[in-house]
């Protein structure tokens, strides 16, 4: 047996591991903890299968964004569960949610064995169409101009999913300004930290997007870093979220799926084809959607995560 | 010379391997919140310094030098600041006697 494989009968084991400790876990706190622990394994186990793409993703929104939402969700629901008297899941929810997903895990399993050998792939001819898009990264190209339709569609249902979130906001403070205001502590060591390190962030968010054209990257991924940025400052409470209905918010929600569709729209005029880039200028065209698409990633992230508005409702 | 090299490599990495070791150890056998934050700043600066240092002679180019330093550094720059959190949440529920 190589160390290479039992590297990973190492991480697939201890993958399983967590899985069932975030599943069994007594706290809910301490079954988060699991989970984003998974996610980072999980990271680990991607970049073995040589998907370094999808491995940047697992970490920045498996482990970090959802972990984050959880940990929000988990504290939200201890308050209520402290103030109407502890309530406990009944033997019957936690089976039933058992079965379900060992139901779902089974069905995912049955899909995988039934694939062929070899699976069927397009691989090869993305790789001899790459060329044509002026990138150098396989991935960035299915996303954004082999599957570009794919990827439109997955920033409205982000769009869709935040106005989900915002939707739970009472009436009268809708409009206002989401999540907690953090006090600002000028001379402590957060506040020092995220000086220190917004800047950091901000540079390796953009380097993530510029990167993706021949290496692994991309819009979500940078964008993802963007929104923990802005976190990290509304956390060390060097800034505050704004109000939901100012029009600057809804612009930059808005930018990076707009431009997307007005590309994509033009492009029946000039390369004759929705969503098809004018031959010789793929590579410019690509990088005009992305950096407004990466922005509006980071927006929606971040609002995601602020939650529904619940301050100052008066507009 | 590359000898030389494969070897610090070999024995930086396995030092930081070692403190990552006592580090895990430490959190998991130490008694309270201050005396396991002592136990992981031993995996965080040590463990990763041993491990960053021991791959340098392997970087590829100066680029690659820089990114692997500057993971070391901005580890230890949020460790750090952690650390001190924790210990500040973890005082103002139990003060130290």
């Amino acid at each position: 047996m190589t160390p290479a494989s039992l590297l990973d009968l190492g991480i697939g084991a201890v993958a399983l591991a967590l899985a069932a400790f975030a599943g069994a876990a007594r706290s809910s706190f301490a079954a988060i903890v699991g989970f984003v622990a998974l996610g980072l394994l999980l990271a680990l186990a991607w970049l073995r299968l040589g998907a370094p793409d999808v491995a940047l993703t697992e970490v920045a929104i498996g482990g970090g964004l959802t972990g984050l939402l959880l940990i929000g969700a988990e504290r939200r629901l201890r308050a209520r569960a402290m103030a109407e008297g502890a309530e406990r899941v009944s033997a019957r929810v936690r089976v039933a949610a058992a079965v379900l997903s060992a139901g779902v895990a089974a069905g995912l399993a049955a899909a995988v064995l039934s694939l062929p050998i070899p699976a069927p792939t397009l691989g090869p001819a993305a790789l001899r169409e790459l060329p044509r898009t002026g990138l150098d990264n396989p991935v960035t190209a299915a996303l954004i101009a082999f599957r570009a339709v794919d990827t439109l569609a997955e920033k409205v249902v982000l769009l869709l999913a935040l106005v989900g979130v915002w939707s739970l906001a009472p009436d009268r403070e809708w409009g206002g300004r989401p999540g907690q205001r953090y006090p600002l502590d000028a001379d402590g060591v957060l506040a020092f930290l995220v000086r220190l390190l917004v800047p950091v962030g901000v540079v390796f968010g953009g380097y993530i997007l510029w990167v993706s054209a021949e290496a692994p990257g991309g819009a979500f991924q940078g964008g993802a870093i963007l929104a923990t940025m802005w976190l990290a400052a509304r956390m060390a409470g060097l800034t505050d979220a704004p109000r939901l209905c100012a029009s600057r918010v809804r612009w930059a929600l808005a930018a990076g799926p707009l431009v997307f569709f007005a590309a994509g729209l033009a492009g029946p005029l000039v390369a004759g084809g929705f969503l098809a880039w004018p031959v010789g200028f793929e590579k410019p065209v690509i990088v005009t959607i992305e950096i407004p698409l990466m922005l509006s990633i980071a927006a929606v992230l971040g609002l995601l995560l602020a939650g529904p508005a619940q301050r100052d409702g008066a507009r | 010379m590359s000898g030389l090299l494969d070897l610090w490599t070999v024995v930086a990495v396995s030092g930081g391997a070692f403190f990552f070791l006592a580090g895990t150890v430490g959190l998991l056998r130490f008694p309270d919140v201050l005396t396991r934050l002592h136990a992981l700043t031993k995996a965080d600066n040590l463990g990763l310094g041993l491990v960053v240092l021991g791959l340098l002679p392997r970087a590829e180019g100066l680029q690659g030098a820089v990114k692997l330093l500057s993971v070391w550094l901005l580890v230890m720059l949020s460790g750090a600041t952690v650390s001190q959190l924790i210990a500040r949440v973890a005082g103002r529920e139990s003060p130290p006697a």
